[in-house]
């Protein structure tokens, strides 16, 4: 009954805060709803057991990536305005695809099939069971070769957005070495004749 | 005690919403990118809530690497949207025209 109540509760959060990210008209807001939603959906996350993941999208995504989100927003600056016009003449779409997509979705949940005996959880686990163990035993031995592909994703991924949002303007007086080599005598030193000065010391003296 | 289909009808709910989302947020590009994060999130749960169903953990190692993809696109598009920002001058979709494709 507790896991109900609990699991009502953070889910009317979790769709409430997830419509405020969508109708919101400022960026700002959209993206407090979003870490509301976030933590919303990491509760749910303990109630299924799932309490490694849970901890790592507050920390994960909380902490890292919606800063990053909030970093940008508050980077750019956007004419709300312009960004709002248009809300009006796409409603009727959206509402009639999500309404089908709700339905055919409703249609596959509400069969018969997920309510069978094979869709049981184990309700008495002990207390010596960490979810973090088991979690590292699969994924460092028999998911091994995808955990690399994910470090070197994340690498590719550090890689493009640095170089993509790098200014090009120079920082430093630094010549490039090719414009170096190329450079000929007659481009540096011009040999200039002119006439001796008769006589300046003695004036001066 | 909860079952499948509560935690099911939840996760497709939420990407019902972000759905809809998408479609009524045209001009914006960074909430175009939230929204994307709330459909991954909704993947998750349904990846979550089939793992402590059918007693298997093995779901769970799907959105460890869920998540680190959409860590990496986060990244990446908001890399992106400051670029566009910075040569446009404008976060909104249809600017993004000057391929013709």
């Amino acid at each position: 009954m507790i896991e109900q109540i609990v699991f009502y509760l953070f889910g009317g959060i979790l769709l409430l805060s997830a419509s405020m990210v969508v109708v919101m008209r400022n960026p700002i807001h959209s993206a407090l709803f979003l870490v509301l939603s976030f933590f919303a959906s990491a509760a749910i996350w303990l109630l299924l057991q799932a309490e490694f993941l849970a901890i790592t999208l507050v920390l994960v995504y909380v902490g890292a990536v919606m800063v990053l989100f909030l970093f940008v927003v508050m980077m750019l600056d956007i004419n709300l305005v312009t960004v709002r016009e248009g809300f009006a003449r796409f409603l009727p779409v959206g509402i009639t695809v999500a309404v089908f997509m709700i339905a055919a979705m409703g249609l596959v949940v509400s069969s018969d099939y997920f309510i069978s005996d094979t869709y049981m959880p184990i309700k008495s686990i002990g207390l010596d069971y960490s979810n973090t163990k088991e979690l590292g035993l699969t994924l460092y031995t028999q998911y091994l070769y995808q955990f690399e592909i994910a470090g070197a994703i994340l690498l590719v991924a550090i890689v493009a957005a640095i170089s993509l949002s790098m200014s090009k303007s120079k920082v430093n007086k630094s010549i490039s070495p090719e414009q170096q080599v190329i450079v000929k005598k007659i481009d540096r030193l011009r040999v200039v004749k002119m006439k001796a000065e008769p006589n300046i010391k003695s004036r001066e003296i | 005690m909860v079952t499948l289909p509560e935690v099911l009808s939840l996760a497709a709910l939420l990407f019902c919403i972000s759905i809809a989302g998408i479609f009524l947020n045209r001009k914006n590009v960074i909430i175009l990118l939230m929204c994307i994060e709330l459909m991954l999130l909704s993947v998750n749960m349904n990846f979550i809530a089939f793992s402590y169903f059918l007693n298997d953990i093995h779901g769970q190692i799907f959105v460890f690497f869920i998540l680190t993809v959409a860590a990496a696109e986060a990244a990446i598009g908001l890399a992106i949207l400051v670029v566009m920002f910075r040569n446009k001058g404008s976060i909104n979709v249809d600017d993004l025209n000057s391929m013709k494709g």
